[in-house]
């Protein structure tokens, strides 16, 4: 076990689901409702010290449940170390909180995952489409949106 | 102008006229020189969305340099030019703004379609790419690859240029793209 993911398990042992490791690179799985306490420890905690979140995405596993997964890149400047977050989100309960509060840089990355995968972010001061219009209807990169499926603002459905 | 006149003029008999007045006057027709001064002072407005943005820089500096083909001046108000080079994958998001573009230029205009995502969508055949900006407005000259050699451009050009030449004065107006802004969206 990594050195991270041991503080981890060590400051939340009931919010810990998973955990791997792949040539040196830490993988943890956490319960969505406890996220922003974790990041927020790992922001503040002189030994992880995670003050840059480098990337923030989403996993459609269509059909599998829970469905959706948001996947976290943490990076410590000072410490030089990386840590990947990941928090497994229901189809029937498509949001999780947002950790704008914790890095102001989310803001943009959830809005990209809202838009692209329809999963809601708490909390987020301006929760809509970044990349698509408004107009759009759904979310096209989940695996259930038809891929020949388009919805132009003029021209034809080509 | 010797040479690049030849093929608009019509040759003159010498002797017919006073000493001198030859050298001085040129008949044409009106068709033909219009389209002659036409060709060789497009005003262009570079619609630049993408990578092939790149290779028109290149195109358009020193090394390959439009200027040589009276193509160099970029008119950044639509109203000023009557070159629409649509350089770049274009969006659905972005679609109803190139139409607007392309109503607010002055006639005569035409399309220049430059790089295999204006002619086609290219290799983005998904939700968000428009196939082809010809779905939307007319366009004069497809030149495709990813994106296009500047050599390629040139050719495009030439032969845009002798479109233009040949061109009749009945062709215009062609009038406004067939697409009002956010005609089927709510607009915003």
């Amino acid at each position: 076990m990594g050195a991270i993911t041991q503080i981890i398990k060590e400051k939340f042992p009931d919010v810990v689901v998973g955990a791997h490791e792949q040539h040196g690179d830490e993988t943890v799985t956490i319960k969505k409702e406890r996220v922003l306490e974790v990041m927020h420890f790992l922001r503040d905690d002189e030994r992880t010290a995670f003050n840059f979140l480098m990337d923030l995405t989403a996993v459609d596993y269509f059909g599998k449940t829970p469905r959706f997964e948001v996947v976290y890149h943490l990076y410590s400047l000072g410490k030089n170390h990386r840590v990947r977050i990941k928090a497994q989100v229901a189809e029937d309960d498509c949001s999780i909180n947002s950790l704008v509060p914790i890095w102001i840089g989310a803001d943009w990355y959830e809005r990209e995952v809202w838009d692209l995968y329809g999963i809601a972010f708490k909390g987020h001061p301006n929760m809509k489409r970044l990349l698509l219009y408004e107009e759009f209807v759904g979310h096209p990169l989940r695996k259930d949106y038809p891929i020949d499926k388009r919805q132009p603002l003029i021209g034809p459905e080509n | 102008m010797e040479e690049r006149g030849s093929g608009m003029g019509i040759e003159i008999e010498e002797k017919t006229l006073p000493s001198g007045l030859a050298d001085n006057i040129i008949l044409t027709q009106v068709d033909k020189f219009i389209g002659w001064s036409r060709k060789y002072s497009l005003f262009s407005y570079p619609f630049i969305t993408a990578c092939c943005g790149m290779e028109f820089m290149s195109v358009a500096g020193p090394r390959y340099d439009i200027d040589r083909f009276g193509a160099a001046l970029p008119r950044f108000s639509p109203r000023q030019a009557d070159l629409l080079m649509v350089v770049g994958t274009i969006s659905h998001k972005q679609a109803p703004i190139l139409n607007k573009i392309y109503n607010q230029m002055a006639e005569p205009k035409w399309v220049f379609s430059y790089g295999a995502c204006v002619c086609s969508g290219g290799m983005y055949n998904n939700y968000s790419t428009v196939q082809g900006i010809d779905t939307i407005i007319p366009v004069d000259i497809y030149v495709p690859g990813c994106p296009p050699r500047p050599e390629m451009v040139f050719d495009g050009l030439m032969k845009l240029q002798k479109m233009i030449q040949e061109e009749r004065w009945a062709k215009w107006p062609r009038g406004r793209s067939q697409y009002e802004p956010h005609a089927k969206g709510k607009g915003k």
